[in-house]
């Protein structure tokens, strides 16, 4: 009956305890989005790569290497000769190795030079491979396919031609040399959406005729030519490489960094994923903290709108104190009004943040490459969700303890 | 219940205000029987809101003992205080009874939520409230009404209801017919004074009227009971 009296006294408010209620629910959406986005980018982030065991490149740092070679990201100071690079494929601890050819560009993607093995090779979300949405791998060695943001931004499909354009945000296009687009992957989330991918000998081919950065002038020598030519590279941007037992890795990556022929860096992905998310974790940190402080910032409002309606309530309280209410009784009373708001408003701020989910979830997809599953909350946000009803109750103890001194003071007399 | 004793008694009692030093009030001795009806007279601000808080146990005397039903108020803690005025004592105010945001059977019952044994003895709570709802010429179907859309006369008729369900042995009504207008008012003490008797309560009325002294079986003028004192410093 009690909890029947609360209800009802909440209802004769409905829109104090509305309007309440609603900046709980905002806040409570707010900061389970924040927490969702933050958890889904870091999910998209751990997911970019699996599978691989070590990233080998030029000798720089580890983050960059990283956001280079897996995010195409910034550029390679330096690269990994052809020979380096067969040494270290004939290692016996190397039971696979994906080269990896950057420094061209098509529009705002990038283009990634590489072989079969990395149709094969390439794992993302804890294992799956590439897939593709249409048309088939690299045949030809004008042939090329290209990412699913690409093919959808640009409105590619199988059999369009495509011209890549020298070095980054350049105004020379390998335009002699246009290729043809042989599949179209599916969507993966990860910075492979954003990539057309050729094959290492074309990335040779179309620099046969360039020295120093620039087209020798007047030369291109014809396609077929360059189909006989040898185009075996001379030196690779980076490779992935995965080891035959998971135990030779550290082995490997102590070989590789201390090649002797050329000053290499070898690096696990998860290792320098994780120092990168520790950068990337501080704004992540400070967002987290400002959506719990808008959480706050509603409770304490809804604490002021308690104090507010004390005085008007005496009359309430010294009835329930005339009927035997302890002083106590009406300290809970107001404690449980409180965590009745707070659990109303951490209800519908749920509902808010599926609501929001369900519209934003392909805009965000399409904006950032970030998927949101939706998936029924959390134990993780069923604790925030306690913690706010919790802390509802908190802020509440402050107006409770007023109302209490009150009701002991006037007793059931309410002197007005 | 069982106990012969008067229902209310005081004895030497001394209230001191908190803040106000040096005005006190004493009670140096009143008594109630069982089934006696009482009426109160006094002026506002001659102590008899303090003298029914007193009663009540919601303020404790400087001295003295106040027993209600055989238990003096003044020495038991808060708590047991107010689980005695919920077991014991049904209160009457002078308006706004009711909880209006409460259906009028939550309101009636309310009382019993804060005593177990009274409850006991209303038997079947929500059939009592209905039967004493009816006995105070209430339609049933207002018991699942707000007690907000009431009007003033029907809300004191529940707070009558309330006072009485489960047969508290005493009942406090605080000017209950001010909020009235002359008509009603008659009603109303008929209503009350049956509903009284019927539970075999006492009853100590408080009110400034002396015109409805020949009602009860004794009346009280609170100056002769009580003194307002102004001690010195």
């Amino acid at each position: 009956m009690i909890l029947r009296l609360a209800l009802a006294s909440l209802a004769a408010r409905a829109l104090t305890v509305a309007m309440t209620t609603l900046a709980i629910a905002l806040s409570v959406a707010l900061f389970l989005g924040v927490e969702k986005v933050r958890t889904g980018a870091k999910a998209s982030f751990a997911d970019t790569i699996s599978g691989t065991d070590l990233i080998v490149g030029a000798r720089s740092g580890s983050v960059q290497l990283l956001l280079y070679s897996v995010f195409r990201i910034g550029n390679a100071t330096n690269n990994v000769t052809w020979e380096s690079y067969l040494d270290i494929a004939a290692r016996p601890e190397v039971e696979w190795i994906v080269p990896i050819s950057l420094g061209d560009s098509h529009r705002q993607f990038r283009v990634m030079g590489t072989t079969e093995a990395f149709f094969e090779r390439y794992r993302y979300r804890q294992g799956r491979s590439l897939e593709m949405a249409e048309g088939e791998g690299l045949g030809d060695l004008f042939d090329a396919v290209v990412g699913a943001e690409v093919a959808a931004t640009l409105g590619y499909s199988v059999d369009d031609p495509i011209v890549v354009s020298h070095g980054l945000a350049s105004f020379t296009d390998h335009d002699d040399h246009p290729f043809r687009i042989a599949g179209v992957l599916e969507r993966t989330g990860t910075p492979v959406d954003r990539t057309v991918i050729v094959s290492l000998e074309a990335i040779e081919a179309i620099h046969v005729d360039w020295r120093g950065g620039a087209q020798i002038p007047g030369r291109s020598t014809p396609a077929e030519t360059l189909r006989g030519m040898d185009l075996t590279p001379g030196a690779v941007t980076a490779a992935l490489v995965g080891v035959e037992s998971p135990l030779q890795t550290f082995a490997l990556q102590r070989a590789i960094n201390e090649y002797p022929e050329e000053p290499l860096l070898a690096v696990l992905p998860g290792v320098a994923l994780q120092e990168l998310w520790a950068i990337v974790g501080v704004a992540e940190t400070a967002l987290l903290g400002v959506s719990a402080m808008v959480v706050v910032t509603a409770l304490i409002g809804m604490m002021a709108t308690l104090f507010s309606s004390l005085n008007e309530r005496r009359r309430e309280m010294a009835i329930f104190r005339a009927m035997g209410a302890r002083p106590l009784t009406i300290l809970a009373l107001l404690v449980l009004e409180a965590m009745l708001t707070a659990a109303l408003g951490a209800g519908l701020g749920l509902g808010l943040l599926y609501a929001g989910l369900l519209v934003a979830q392909p805009l965000v997809d399409a904006a950032f490459g970030l998927w949101l599953p939706i998936e029924p909350p959390a134990l993780r946000e069923l604790w925030v969700l306690l913690a706010v009803v919790a802390a509802g109750a908190i802020v509440s103890l402050l107006p409770a303890i007023r109302a209490y001194k009150l009701s002991l003071a006037d007793g059931m007399m309410v002197r007005t | 219940m069982q106990s012969p004793g008067p229902i209310l008694a005081l004895d030497g009692v001394r209230f001191r205000w908190p803040g106000r030093a040096p005005f006190s009030l004493s009670v140096p001795g009143f008594t109630l029987a069982r089934g006696e009806t009482v009426l109160l007279l006094g002026e506002s601000g001659s102590g008899k809101s303090t003298l029914l808080s007193l009663i009540c146990g919601t303020v404790t005397p400087a001295a003295g003992t106040i027993h209600v039903a055989g238990t003096d108020i003044a020495a038991l803690s808060g708590g047991r205080r107010d689980r005695l005025r919920a077991e014991r004592i049904g209160v009457i105010f002078q308006q706004f009874n009711l909880l209006p945001f409460g259906s009028v059977r939550d309101n009636i019952l309310l009382p019993l939520r804060f005593a177990p044994e009274r409850r006991a003895r209303a038997g079947d709570a929500p059939a009592a409230a209905a039967a004493l709802c009816t006995a105070i010429g209430l339609p049933d179907d207002v018991l699942g009404a707000r007690a907000g859309t009431l009007s003033v006369g029907q809300q004191q008729r529940v707070a009558v209801a309330r006072a009485l369900i489960g047969t508290p042995p005493l009942v406090i009504a605080d000017e209950p017919t001010s909020a009235l207008d002359a008509g009603s008012q008659a009603a109303f003490l008929d209503l009350m004074f049956g509903q009284v008797a019927a539970a075999g309560s006492a009853l100590l009325m408080v009110s400034h009227d002396p015109r409805l002294a020949d009602r009860f079986d004794r009346t009280v003028r609170i100056e002769d009971i009580a003194r307002m004192d102004r001690q010195a410093a």
